[in-house]
């Protein structure tokens, strides 16, 4: 029997980018897995745990956890949401909770997308064609919280006709943090900038990520600077779909 | 200075202040940072003796009574004194009664970040006693009147011509137009001018960065010499630490020595460490007459007690403030207080208070990056975070957020009036976003949720 996958899309590909739960789907789909993607799943729970609201985090956490819990494996296209779930969901219950136990369960199989497909798709079958040159910021939560570093440069080096070149400070923050860009915006742009100015010096076609949120933060500052420079969440240009309008540009390409 | 509550304006000025954003940029960046991977690159057993030094220090605060007691028996055995202090306000008058006992009109100070914490400069200056700061960066920053924007580089915000400036509007008596334009200039005549006060001083004053129980020692690390010559110099030495300093045996203070230069400026060794044990022997040369410990509490025994006991095991390395993005923003003032940074935003609330300090905990991305650093493996994203649970129980934190959140969290738990906002939004956002106005910072989204278009088949 093919392992079962539930897709969690997170509340920000739902909401300001679908293309990337599609390149996801179409990514899982040829991992040889069953993927579905249940419908009462709404968000991480994110915004409440760092902004000290635990009481709704816990809730908003246990909703994630009933409806995930069933599946085999839990694929998240989000270093931070899988972060989330693997990392800070078993610290949200008590040692003594019943809940502690299903959220280690849930916790110990919720992947990162790129960690899961470097482990299930065969790199040996040609991945998409991407013509660009692409530099890869690695968003803090899949770089500290689960190691993701090595796998989203794996895959789209077998991407045919991607060249990859390192963005200086890759590991540096851009400056998002979710609450953090709404508490202390001035602090959250001067910190875009200064990513945006390091993608810029890279001088390649596509600024690529994990993290919508981090992704859709930088492409704001760029997009200000009138800067050529497209971004895609890594998905997108593994699964072929990183030809509609960039994240940030809008459906005119504008 | 502004306090930790205004850090949101603080924050501001800095980041309008082009000469700070260009020290901060250079320092951390091709300094600190790159010292420390080059340290750490010499040291294969690196991470494992992280694991040595957290356990050292959790075992030290485990049994801190006993080990205090053991320190105070040993330094007394030695022929020293141990003072104990519940707060800076006692702390601040045994030292001045120390002083006054010896007739002191000028004291040497080595650099210490807890006689910041506790303002000891201001009560010895109202009480008639001169206190001069003898470690460069401290001194340049007492000479301006300035709190320290860093914990190991204290005066690093300041570039040379403005240093070059400060010494030619203290020093008085030297030529006007004398060239300071060279760095080495700079420290010769400062050398010059600590070198009469080194001779002059009657009280030396330094901080300590482990005390050592078994042998009663307390031991600083510095790379100017200037401590030594403070402890050697004046007939009374005063070293004053925080108790968490304590560590059971002197090999665990090499090890903690081993990480802490490593960490903080890339060094295997600093140039000097020094080892005070007791006064002046019999035979000795050189040495103090008089040997004092201040053992200081200042809401550490109090702080063991709370979720944030990990703090305690901090051994002022510097790494999470040199790797914080916020603190590349902002530097050291914006915080407000004596400790920036990330440490600083885990230790502030304690000491002013979380409803003056609460925007510090939330001036943090959670990025991690601290926490990869700490050489003791303190989980300061973790530790912040439980601020924020406090401010948030407290209703501090603003009224939109709050009610946003609780907007937020409702809807989240209810998938199908969920899915209706979300269309909702995603076409506002989507006619709103990037253009003029509230929402100009983000990003237009595609427009139909995902959650629209799978229901429609779209796969």
């Amino acid at each position: 029997m093919k392992p079962r996958v539930g897709l969690f899309v997170t509340c920000l590909v739902d909401l300001m980018r679908p293309n990337v739960g599609f390149a996801a789907l179409r990514l899982l789909d040829t991992c040889g897995v069953e993927v579905v993607v249940p419908e009462n799943q709404t968000c991480c729970g994110q915004p409440a745990y760092n902004g000290g609201d635990m009481e709704n985090a816990r809730a908003v956490a246990r909703d994630v956890i009933a409806a995930f819990e069933g599946f085999d494996h839990v694929v998240v296209p989000s270093g931070s949401c899988a972060g989330m779930i693997r990392v800070h969901y078993p610290k949200l219950f008590d040692a003594d909770d019943a809940w502690r136990a299903r959220a280690e369960a849930l916790s110990a199989k919720t992947w990162e997308l790129t960690q899961f497909l470097s482990v299930h798709l065969d790199l040996n079958q040609p991945l998409a064609k991407f013509r660009a040159s692409v530099t890869y910021h690695d968003s803090c939560s899949g770089l500290r919280e689960l190691g993701v570093k090595a796998q989203p440069r794996r895959l789209l080096a077998a991407v045919d006709g991607v060249t990859l070149r390192e963005l200086e400070d890759t590991e540096e923050c851009c400056g998002f943090g979710g609450l953090f860009s709404v508490k202390h915006p001035d602090i959250s742009m001067s910190m875009a900038d200064k990513k945006a100015d390091r993608v810029e010096a890279a001088g390649t076609d596509v600024l690529a990520g994990g993290d919508l949120g981090c992704l859709a933060n930088i492409a704001g500052r760029l997009k200000k600077r009138g800067s050529a420079v497209r971004v895609l969440h890594v998905a997108e240009i593994l699964a072929g779909m990183g030809f509609e309008p960039a994240i940030g540009e809008g459906e005119d390409g504008a | 200075m502004n306090g930790p509550d205004t850090f949101h304006d603080n924050a501001r000025a800095a980041l309008a202040d082009a000469s700070l954003q260009a020290r901060l940029a250079r320092t951390l960046k091709d300094g600190f940072r790159k010292k420390r991977l080059k340290g750490m690159g010499r040291m294969p057993e690196y991470d494992a003796l992280r694991d040595r030094a957290r356990d050292i220090k959790a075992d030290a605060l485990d049994r801190l009574d006993a080990l205090l007691v053991e320190f105070e028996a040993n330094v007394v055995e030695a022929g020293g004194h141990v003072h104990w202090a519940r707060d800076g306000a006692e702390a601040r008058d045994i030292i001045l009664t120390i002083c006054k006992d010896a007739g002191a009109k000028t004291v040497t100070k080595g650099k210490s970040m807890i006689t910041e914490e506790i303002g000891l400069n201001a009560h010895l200056s109202a009480n008639g006693i001169t206190p001069v700061e003898t470690d460069l960066g401290e001194y340049i920053i007492q000479l301006r009147n300035e709190p320290p924007s860093h914990i190991v580089a204290p005066a690093f915000h300041l570039s040379k011509e403005q240093v070059a400036e400060t010494f030619k509007a203290c020093h008085d008596g030297l030529d006007a137009d004398r060239d300071l334009s060279d760095p080495h200039a700079l420290l010769v005549e400062a050398r010059a001018r600590l070198r009469a006060t080194f001779l002059a001083a009657d009280v030396g004053i330094t901080g300590a960065n482990i005390l050592v129980a078994e042998t009663g020692t307390a031991l600083i690390v510095t790379n100017e010499g200037n401590g030594d010559l403070t402890q050697t110099l004046p007939p009374v030495h005063v070293a004053v630490a925080s108790l968490e300093k304590i560590v059971p045996t002197l090999e665990d203070a090499t090890t903690l020595l081993r990480l802490l230069p490593r960490t903080a400026t890339g060094q295997d060794v600093t140039v000097y460490t020094t080892f005070f044990t007791g006064a002046k022997r019999g035979d000795d040369l050189d040495g103090p007459r008089d040997f004092h410990v201040v053992v200081l509490d200042h809401g550490r025994s109090e702080l063991l007690g709370t979720e944030f006991r990990d703090i305690l095991r901090c051994i002022r390395c510097g790494a999470c403030i040199n790797h914080c993005p916020i603190y590349a923003a902002t530097g050291g003032h914006a915080y407000g207080w004596v400790y920036p940074g990330p440490m600083g935003s885990v230790l502030t609330p304690f000491f002013k208070g979380l409803e003056a300090a609460h925007p510090l905990p939330s001036a943090c991305t959670g990025c991690g990056r601290c926490a990869e650093v700490c050489p003791v493996r303190i989980p300061v994203p973790d530790l912040l975070r439980r601020w924020r649970v406090r401010a948030f129980a407290a209703g501090m934190g603003g009224a939109a957020i709050r009610w946003g959140l609780g907007l937020w969290a409702f809807a989240a738990r209810r998938p199908g009036l969920y899915r209706l906002a979300t269309r909702v939004a995603a076409r506002i956002l989507k006619r709103m976003a990037g253009k003029p106005g509230a929402l100009e910072r983000l990003s237009a989204p595609q427009g139909e949720t995902f959650f629209e278009r799978y229901k429609r088949g779209e796969r």
